[in-house]
């Protein structure tokens, strides 16, 4: 009872520290004190996603690891630019990080940003998940082979897929998938969509055909009855679920793709403050009410420490270059 | 069965699920009677805490809260021509007039009372149909929501004052600043002039902030500096409830239309109360014998949308709990509370942990319950600001309006969206333009756009493909109709004054 008293006054003194600590504070953190005042995580995506829900996980086991309360802010729209730009162009002493996610190493090929993954200080990765080929059950696709053969037989602009806005991460899954079957990449209609939660609803009210999104974002239609994951874009199958055969053992393809979410901190940033705040996500990354809260989630934990973040992030930029050149989502 | 009820009933007869409940609806009461603070960020505020709690008080928090908050959102509306939320913006003009002439307290009564009886008509659909009601939600597609687009702007329509012309010329200007940011199909950014924040598009909430508080603060500066006292609004009219009741023996009807159609509204994924609120009213002015009189201070549109905004927030339960998906913002954040309580939404739910789902149903209908003292106390604290000078309260409302703004987006760009759409709003108003519409305009603008060109995509830029579902045929003969008989309304209208001057030509000869 009194618990409760209490973090209601804290949530309240939160948001005023966020206030006051976002523009008023002079710089005067000291490395040797870091952290002597409240954290900002910003998330650049909404309020109740997948990000946003992972974000709100890792702030709470931070604060109690470093002692100073994390308060999350979403900055949102732009399709990410906004919030990733509120990252990087953040003051680098380490009160202000984000959650970097695979958008960062797409938009700048598009053209909506200047911003890279140069932009950050890496501080580790902590989850990838692969997308899956999601239908209706009422479709009739027994499995993977099945629609594969559908899709090849059919006339180009009659399936329809969906999964995210056109030129996102589930679209390039799309693309990739459909190039590896040596289709064009839009043999498959892509109707662009606000999330995975439309586009799923699209596909069970008949609009839409295929759904390439996490199995995450799947579940609740899957356990419903009313979608059915016929494979997974991964070389190898999800501990989550593993009676659900990858694209290379039933669909005539190897192809494979991830989303990931990452925290950094703007460009920059002190090695010591770097350290302490990685330090603290590596033993997060195993902590069990992080691995168990990921794991009702759906979402799979992949942990990289700082270094071998920051290099999965550039790696995943060529990466994602040559599928967007591939998609015709990069002009010249 | 009287098994489940029973545990049920044990999980929320704990003392500790109650004083969580009572501690988040003062909360929720609060934020949403702050001018810009939305039941969403009162929902989004509680989900740290709710990290640290059980499942049963973690919901009991969320539920309590929400409710209040769009309650709430009623109180500054009346006092001071303020939508606390979006969702009380489509009454605000009648409630705050009726509270120039005196009735404050039958305004804020007839709201709290209706809000009650919408929020448990609402849970009553949410526990007797859920399921079924979610199956017909489901099978909306892109061609469906955008003719219920179309239905929300051809509202603006009926909504609009006595000046359907400039009602029309507000809600374009709404639907023109809802084009800003990056294109909803193409993901290519219009009219953001290099600016990264105005990717985002014109963020209504800020939007709101502007066009109805800072502009009421101009006006009150401006009185301020000639001197003129502000029309005083007159002294309390006796107890809270005192007429109420009459009110709501005269519109049966009109409490369960609006109770009807929030609950309806509320259960289509991403249509919560603001939108529940804007068509009932739409709906009660249509059907009621005195059109004429609303926007003028009457409480028949009153009843309506408040019953509607309070059931949609049941209804938007609904969809969240049987297939996980989010019936507005508010349910977006209760999914995410849910899986991390380990009761993953979806119809297994309601097999695996029925005790749950009627514990969370027990305690929709005890906040609703709780919502009329807690209420009574909120507008009695309310009343109080009508005693401060206005001096002293212009800037403090000013002082809200720039937190509400930044709380939004967390940015200094929703202050200045906040205070060019006040001078914006201002401008406006003294020219006998309503904006009302520009806010409808800017919440549905990306709506209807963004369901056309989905629905283009899907037929291949067939436009019959927009008939061809049973459902959206039947919305579109809908919005069809109206159409035409506006446009039937505007041609009689005008051959009506050619006709009259030749009736007073024969008068003055008799």
């Amino acid at each position: 009872m009194t618990d409760f008293t209490n973090s209601t006054r804290r949530g309240l003194l939160r948001g005023a520290a966020a206030l006051a600590g976002a523009s008023l504070l002079p710089q005067l953190a000291w490395a040797a004190d870091y952290p002597s005042r409240p954290l900002t995580m910003i998330v650049p995506w909404g309020a109740g996603g997948g990000t946003d829900a992972t974000a709100r996980m890792i702030s709470a086991l931070l604060e109690r690891k470093l002692g100073q309360p994390v308060n999350v802010v979403n900055r949102t729209g732009g399709a990410g630019v906004v919030g990733h730009s509120a990252i990087a162009t953040a003051p680098a002493d380490g009160y202000t990080l984000g959650v970097v996610t695979v958008e960062i190493a797409m938009m700048h090929h598009m053209g909506l940003t200047e911003l890279t993954s140069a932009d950050y200080t890496p501080l580790g990765l902590m989850n990838a998940d692969s997308p899956a080929v999601t239908v209706s059950s009422d479709a009739g696709f027994a499995d993977i082979g099945a629609l594969t053969e559908a899709v090849k037989a059919s006339e180009p602009g009659t399936f329809k897929a969906s999964g995210t806005g056109q030129g996102g991460i589930w679209h390039l899954a799309l693309v990739g998938w459909l190039k590896s079957l040596g289709l064009a990449a839009d043999h498959v209609t892509w109707v662009p969509s606000e999330g995975s939660a439309p586009a799923m609803q699209d596909l069970i009210a008949g609009g839409i055909d295929i759904v390439t999104v996490s199995l995450a974002e799947t579940k609740a239609m899957v356990d419903a009855g009313r979608a059915v994951n016929l494979a997974l874009m991964s070389t190898e199958r999800a501990s989550s679920h593993p009676d659900l055969p990858t694209l290379t053992e039933g669909g005539g393809s190897n192809f494979a793709l991830a989303t990931w979410r990452g925290i950094a901190g703007p460009r920059d940033l002190p090695p010591e403050i770097g350290s302490t705040i990685a330090t603290a996500l590596s033993e997060i990354a195993v902590d069990p009410e992080f691995t168990e809260f990921m794991a009702s989630r759906g979402f799979n934990i992949s942990y990289l420490e700082p270094e071998a973040h920051g290099q999965m992030m550039q790696d995943a930029d060529a990466q994602m270059a040559d599928a967007m050149t591939a998609a015709g989502l990069i002009q010249g | 069965m009287t098994d489940i009820l029973l545990q049920a009933l044990m999980l929320v007869a704990d003392p500790r699920v109650l004083i969580t409940a009572l501690l988040a609806g003062t909360f929720g009461m609060f934020v949403g009677a702050m001018p810009g603070l939305t039941a969403t960020m009162a929902t989004a505020l509680l989900v740290p805490m709710t990290f640290f709690m059980d499942p049963i008080p973690a919901l009991a928090a969320i539920v309590s809260a929400s409710g209040m908050a769009i309650f709430a959102g009623d109180i500054p509306g009346a006092l001071l021509r303020i939508p606390g939320t979006p969702a009380s913006a489509a009454y605000v003009e009648d409630s705050h007039r009726l509270a120039m002439k005196g009735k404050l307290n039958l305004a804020l009564g007839t709201n709290l009372l209706v809000s009650c009886i919408g929020g448990l008509f609402g849970v009553a659909v949410l526990i007797a149909a859920a399921p079924m009601l979610a199956e017909f939600a489901l099978r909306f597609t892109s061609y469906e929501y955008f003719w219920l687009a179309a239905l929300g702007l051809s509202c603006a329509i009926f909504i609009a004052s006595a000046d359907p012309l400039k009602a029309g010329v507000a809600l374009l200007i709404g639907l023109a600043m809802a084009t800003v940011g990056l294109d909803p199909t193409t993901g290519v950014p219009r009219f953001t002039m290099g600016q990264v924040d105005l990717m985002a598009g014109v963020e209504f909430i800020p939007a709101m902030i502007g066009l109805f508080a800072l502009a009421e603060v101009m006006r009150g500066v401006i009185r301020l500096n000639h001197g003129s006292r502000p029309p005083a609004m007159p002294r309390g009219d006796g107890a809270l409830f005192k007429g109420v009741g009459g009110v709501i023996r005269r519109h049966p009807g009109n409490i369960a239309r609006g109770s009807l159609l929030g609950a309806l509204i509320g259960a289509l994924p991403g249509a919560g109360a603001d939108i529940a609120a804007w068509m009932s009213y739409a709906v009660s002015k249509r059907f009621s014998k005195t059109p004429e009189a609303y926007g003028t201070g009457h409480v028949e549109g009153l009843v309506d949308a408040s019953a509607a905004n309070n059931s949609a927030v049941g209804g938007a339960w609904i969809p969240a709990l049987v297939f996980g998906i989010p019936g507005d913002s508010v349910t977006a954040i209760v999914i995410g509370v849910l899986y991390m309580k380990g009761m993953n939404p979806g119809p297994t739910v309601f097999i695996q942990n029925p005790q749950l789902i009627y514990a969370v149903f027990m305690i929709f209908i005890l906040t609703t319950l709780m919502m009329v003292p807690l209420g009574w106390v909120a507008v009695k604290a309310a009343r109080q600001v009508l005693r401060v000078p206005p001096r002293v309260l212009l800037p403090v409302v000013l002082s809200f309006c720039i937190v509400g703004a930044f709380a939004m987006t967390n940015s200094v760009f929703g202050i200045v969206v906040m205070l060019a759409l006040g001078v914006l709003g201002w401008l406006l108003e003294e020219n006998g333009f309503p904006v009302a519409p520009i806010i409808l305009g800017l919440v549905l603008g990306g709506m209807f756009e963004r369901m056309f060109m989905t629905s283009m995509i899907k037929s291949g830029g067939d436009l019959g493909a927009f008939f061809d579902r049973p459902i959206a045929a039947t919305l579109g003969v809908a919005v069809l109709l109206i159409w035409g008989l506006a446009i039937l309304g505007a041609v009689r209208r005008m051959l009506a004054p050619a006709g009259r001057p030749l009736q007073k030509a024969g008068h003055s000869k008799n």
